[in-house]
């Protein structure tokens, strides 16, 4: 069985397709929205700006999250800032330029008519942050300031200090806030959804776990959005949140939603690098540091010397090298690699001897300690408070990290999964980024899909399917309320000798070692052997104490780790598969003769939508050609 | 009730009354303190500062009245807030430790009841004369009330402690007043508070040289 | 280096709690406090034992998760820092170290170190917005905003909820909270008409939550890991007496 993957995508040319598209989908009159029920897993920039929308609109919804606000989701904590087509600063900017901008730098592996979309709503996003009391840069004048951010060639990132995330989700928050009071939308905090149930193959409602009284619960609904954010965490260690996982995309997956281009990872750069065998998380330091930092390891291997004490003349800058015309401003994943080159080469810095230097020494000379200062003050600090090291005299190290995941569930133009009625939003679908993302542009997708996007296309799928009546006592209900009870009992009798932290960390290890930066046929290979026994020993021999009866953490990571185990073979597939290189993926076996990431389109022009099959069966592949009408197909090149 | 009523139903409410109040307090120690030093000047000088108070007759009562209410606004308002800051943490911390909070703010609840009993007394004892602690008043020689009562050392003493207790409560009180009732300006240090300092150290001064210098006999 | 600390279990909201005595051994300067902890849970549960219970989320300090008395100061020794990015340098060897819940009435222990902070969410439910429905807005720079403003605002924006405020005040008042969402909102050019209608209504809830009152020690600014000012605590108040005196009409 292969699944028909329509992406719907509208007719005409690209820049009128989605008005029209607005203009040819149903609407379901407001006498009849408060009729309907919206579940929105997950209350960052995408499932909180779409649960409080809806309910502005008049739909019932429900929103769920594990952590004990809404508040804390994780698009709180990124730095940089976000994307917007307003030409404000007269630099060339348009829709088309970061249409046309996003797909390059997604090396061609996204949907067009989504990210012109993107791009256009760009524009509105802004404007609605602003009329909520987001406190975006200004400048004197009072108009907004803008910065450029990732080697965009122009200015159009919009900023709020270096806690762009957290402004925008407070906004949401807020608006999410006002509409909870209002009574349009119900919140369920620290609760988990555990599973997705599906009726006549419609997403009809979640069974959900009460985090702290554990109970397990049912929830009807007539459409559910799934806006739980990415699952970088199957590395262990990443840049996210200790609680971002998968579980509800990966239960949607096995409930029959098809997962695109799972292996999409972006490795961040510029994070600090790993201290020791206990460490719980990464943490990025923002992009913008490359503007002036120079990144550079010793020319011999194994120099130990004191980074100030080594002459010029024994240094190596390798992306000046490299790259020469964008040097230290390399794209992230082409950074990315050559750090971990260098390292592999051991010319690696730190103790661990993965690390490489970013040194702002003649910066400080050039211009001054105190513009360095004004310019990276707080982020020097807090490279300080977890270092104990002052970067404004000894080098920063720094290291890649797993950042970002642009594989999801697969959606279609209306962001509808294969699933009728599951809808997916923000970095848990694959849509709009490709196989890289650029910077400041996921703060961007998360609130034009919970905005804009899906309170359109939820109204044409709620008006052309009219979903009918069912409750909790339908046997789908009654069947998937029982599985999670049973699978929560399963965890807790196994009553084995270690730790779920440490089967995770083991996951961590096997999915950078084969799965990172870069990929290879044979490692691929080991770690799709060595996944399947660590998945074995985790249901044997994993211990869980404490009862389901209460607040019990091990258990909600059990759950979480276990879904971890899962995906990740799924992920070490589609790296297998794609015997090509393109953006962040990149596979040994595919490059060009200095090095460069080979992308093959002849080939690999598609999505790859991975079906479940089935416990214990492979996984099905379905492919979505990427038809590329506006912008020509090319190599990268930054030479 | 009504908007006045919720107003001070409310806890900010009650802090703005406590505020204005203490305001109202600081205004009057200003003038009294002055008042007092013109004992330094010798009988003629306090004596006669005196009867010209007592002889602007209504403006004295209505002086009088808006202080009795002060305090008494002042009072009850601070009792009903210490209650319902006790009940919003009934498990108190096995250990704490307080960064900033100045040992003013810490005993402003015992301090003040340590002043209120100190009004009391001092009404009863210069205003209306029921308490003579040195067996003798006189309505007329307010010097020589002040020089016999503070030749006792227990008269004196107690004084002295009221007026560390004043102080303490006027470095705090001054500086949170103006904040309780919202007028106090933005400022990038808002811990440092010269004004207030100066003023409790002043009024403090003040009042404390007169019984000592009457214990020690400089006044006499 | 070796630790001996002190942690409040409780096994549920309603459970009796107490102070139990843990040996924390092995642990490096470079860990996080976080980290240290996640060792000594480790440990716990390879003997079987019911691991501390405590919320975190980002670990980076902006995701306001992060809770913990530590030695009698909220999120520890380090000022301007959430417990998350306190490491254990800022300790010794030998050290005894006292680990509490945050305590106010307001926020019922869960287990352990978990508290509920929902009436922080409560508060902004009365009125900590704009009501701005989407899709209404004009083009952003329609609305002129003084670099001056905005960056005050963005001083008081910048609270991360982790209810610090709250455990560190001696009166267990949420005002410094309530207070910065009040400032920020009330600064920019589009929270005016909601002005004195929000500071009223975010008042009265934070009352209704049962905080205690502001005594102004200070405590709360000195425990905020954004360090956001008193100063909005004044601006509270002043929005506040004005609405209650003028009406609640810009």
């Amino acid at each position: 069985m292969t699944l028909n993957l329509q992406a719907r995508i509208p007719t005409g040319p690209l820049p009128q397709k989605w008005d029209k598209h607005r203009f040819e989908m149903k609407l379901v009159s407001p006498a009849n929205k408060r009729k309907y029920t919206v579940v929105v897993v997950g209350s960052g920039l995408a499932g909180g700006a779409a649960s409080a929308t809806m309910s502005e609109l008049g739909y019932n919804v429900k929103c769920f999250c594990f952590q004990d606000s809404p508040r804390r989701a994780h698009s709180i904590a990124a730095q940089g800032g976000i994307n917007a087509a307003k030409n404000y600063r007269n630099d060339g900017d348009s829709v088309y330029r970061l249409f046309y901008d996003t797909v390059k730098g997604g090396d061609f592996r996204s949907r067009e008519a989504n990210v012109y979309r993107l791009a256009e709503l760009s524009v509105n996003i802004i404007d609605q942050c602003v009329a909520q009391g987001v406190p975006f840069a200004r400048e004197y004048g009072g108009l907004l300031a803008n910065r450029s951010f990732g080697g965009a060639q122009v200015s159009r990132t919009f900023y709020a200090r270096g806690q762009t995330g957290q402004q925008l989700l407070l906004g949401a928050y807020q608006a999410l806030e006002r509409q909870i009071a209002a009574g349009g939308v119900k919140m369920y905090p620290r609760t988990e959804m555990l599973d997705l149930v599906v009726i006549d193959g419609q997403a009809r409602g979640i069974i959900a776990r009460d985090l702290v009284t554990g109970a397990i619960e049912a929830h009807v609904a007539d459409a559910v959005v799934l806006a739980s954010g990415g699952y970088g965490n199957v590395f262990f260690l990443s840049t996210n949140a200790q609680g971002s996982n998968a579980t509800a995309i990966w239960r949607a997956y096995k409930r029959g939603a098809a997962f695109a281009n799972p292996c999409f990872t972006q490795i961040h750069p510029t994070c600090i690098p790993v201290h020791g065998e206990y460490q719980s998380k990464l943490t990025l330091m923002s992009e913008s540091l490359r503007n002036d930092g120079r990144v550079w390891v010793p020319k011999q291997k194994g120099d130990k010397r004191d980074p100030r004490q080594i002459p010029e003349a024994d240094r190596d800058y390798y992306l000046e090298r490299k790259y020469p015309s964008f040097g230290n401003l390399a794209p992230r994943d082409i950074a990315s690699r050559a750090a971990k080159e260098v390292c592999d080469e051991g010319r690696g810095v730190g103790e661990t001897g993965f690390g490489v230097y970013l040194d702002f020494a003649d910066a400080i000379k050039r211009l001054g300690k105190s513009v360095i200062e004004d310019r990276y003050g707080n982020l020097f600090d807090m490279y300080e408070r977890i270092t104990n090291e002052n970067p404004y005299e000894v080098p920063m190290r720094i290291y890649p990290a797993v950042h970002y995941t642009m594989g999801g569930l697969w959606v279609d133009y209306n962001l509808m999964s294969t699933v009728n009625g599951l809808h997916v939003t923000g970095e848990a679908n694959f849509s709009d980024h490709g196989a890289n993302r650029l910077g400041a542009s996921a703060l961007m997708q998360g609130l034009a899909d919970g905005y804009f996007i899906i309170p359109s296309t939820i109204g044409d799928y709620l008006a052309t399917r009219k979903p009918a009546k069912v409750d909790t006592t339908h046997a789908a209900f009654r069947d998937a309320l029982a599985g999670v009870a049973e699978r929560t009992k399963r965890f807790l009798a196994i009553e084995g000798k270690r730790t779920v932290a440490s089967f995770h960390r083991e996951l961590g290890k096997i999915m950078w070692e084969y799965c990172g930066m870069s990929r290879n046929e044979a490692g691929l290979k080991i770690a799709l052997t060595k996944i399947p026994e660590l998945r074995a020993e985790f249901w044997r021999n994993v211990n869980i104490p404490g009862s389901d009866a209460e607040l019990n953490q091990a258990l909600e990571k059990a759950g979480r780790v276990a879904d971890f185990l899962e995906l990740a073979e799924l992920m070490c597939i589609d790296a297998l598969h794609r015997t090509e290189s393109c953006g962040a993926h990149f596979r040994e076996e595919s490059q060009t003769p200095d090095g460069e990431a080979l992308r093959d389109d002849d080939h690999f022009a598609y999505v790859a939508a991975w079906e479940y099959a089935g416990e214990g069966k492979p996984p099905i592949l379905n492919r979505e050609p990427l038809v590329f009408e506006n912008v020509p197909l090319s190599q990268r090149s930054y030479k | 009730m009504g908007r006045l009523g919720s107003f001070y139903g409310s806890m900010v409410g009650k802090k703005v009354v406590m505020g204005v109040t203490g305001l109202i307090g600081i205004a009057y120690l200003i003038l009294h303190v002055l008042g007092n030093l013109l004992v330094f000047r010798g009988p003629t000088a306090i004596n006669s500062y005196a009867h010209f108070l007592k002889s602007t007759g209504e403006l004295l009562w209505t002086v009088r009245i808006i202080l009795i209410v002060a305090v008494i606004l002042h009072v009850v308002a601070a009792v009903q807030l210490t209650q319902q800051n006790r009940a919003a943490r009934p498990i108190g911390y096995t250990r704490r430790e307080p960064q900033v909070a100045t040992i003013a703010s810490r005993t402003m609840r015992w301090g003040g009841a340590l002043l209120l009993i100190f009004i009391i007394f001092h009404i009863l004892h210069f205003t209306t004369g029921t308490i003579r602690p040195a067996g003798v008043f006189s309505s007329e020689d307010v010097y020589a009330n002040m020089v016999t009562s503070f030749r006792i050392w227990w008269v004196a003493l107690f004084y002295v402690i009221a007026m560390v207790a004043l102080g303490l409560h006027l470095f705090h009180g001054a500086w949170s007043s103006v904040r309780s009732i919202g007028v106090s300006p933005k400022s990038p240090q808002p811990f440092h508070r010269t004004v207030s300092l100066l003023l409790a150290v002043l009024v403090w001064a003040g009042f404390t040289s007169i019984p000592v210098a009457v214990f020690v006999g400089l006044v006499r | 280096m070796n630790l001996t600390l002190h942690v409040w279990r409780q096994a549920g909201p309603d459970a009796p709690g107490k102070m139990v005595i843990y040996e924390a051994t092995g642990v490096s300067p470079e860990m996080s406090f976080l980290e240290m902890l996640d060792v000594v849970n480790e440990g716990l549960t390879e003997r079987g034992e019911v691991p501390i219970a405590f919320d975190h989320d980002c670990r980076e300090g902006i995701c306001g998760s992060c809770s913990l008395m530590i030695n009698g100061v909220a999120h520890g020794p380090m000022r301007g820092t959430a417990t998350c990015q306190l490491h254990m340098r800022s300790f010794k060897d030998g050290d005894t170290i006292y680990i509490e819940p945050w305590r106010a009435r307001a926020f019922r222990v869960i287990k352990d170190l978990a508290v509920d902070r929902s009436p922080l969410d409560r508060i902004i439910q009365a009125g900590g917005f704009i009501t701005a429905p989407t899709g209404s807005a004009q083009d952003a720079n329609n609305i002129l905003v003084a670099k001056e403003s905005v960056d005050d605002a963005m001083d008081a924006a910048a609270c991360i909820g982790c209810g610090a405020c709250v455990a560190a005040c001696p009166n267990a008042s949420a005002s410094l909270f309530t207070a910065a969402k009040i400032t920020h909102l009330g600064l920019l050019p589009q929270g005016q008409s909601e002005r004195y209608r929000r500071a009223l209504k975010m008042v009265q809830q934070m009352e209704l939550e049962e905080f205690g009152s502001c005594t102004l020690h200070g405590e709360c600014q000195e425990a905020c890991p954004k360090e956001i000012s008193i100063d909005t605590i004044t601006r509270m108040n002043r929005d506040f007496l004005r609405a209650s005196l003028l009406g609640t009409r810009p």
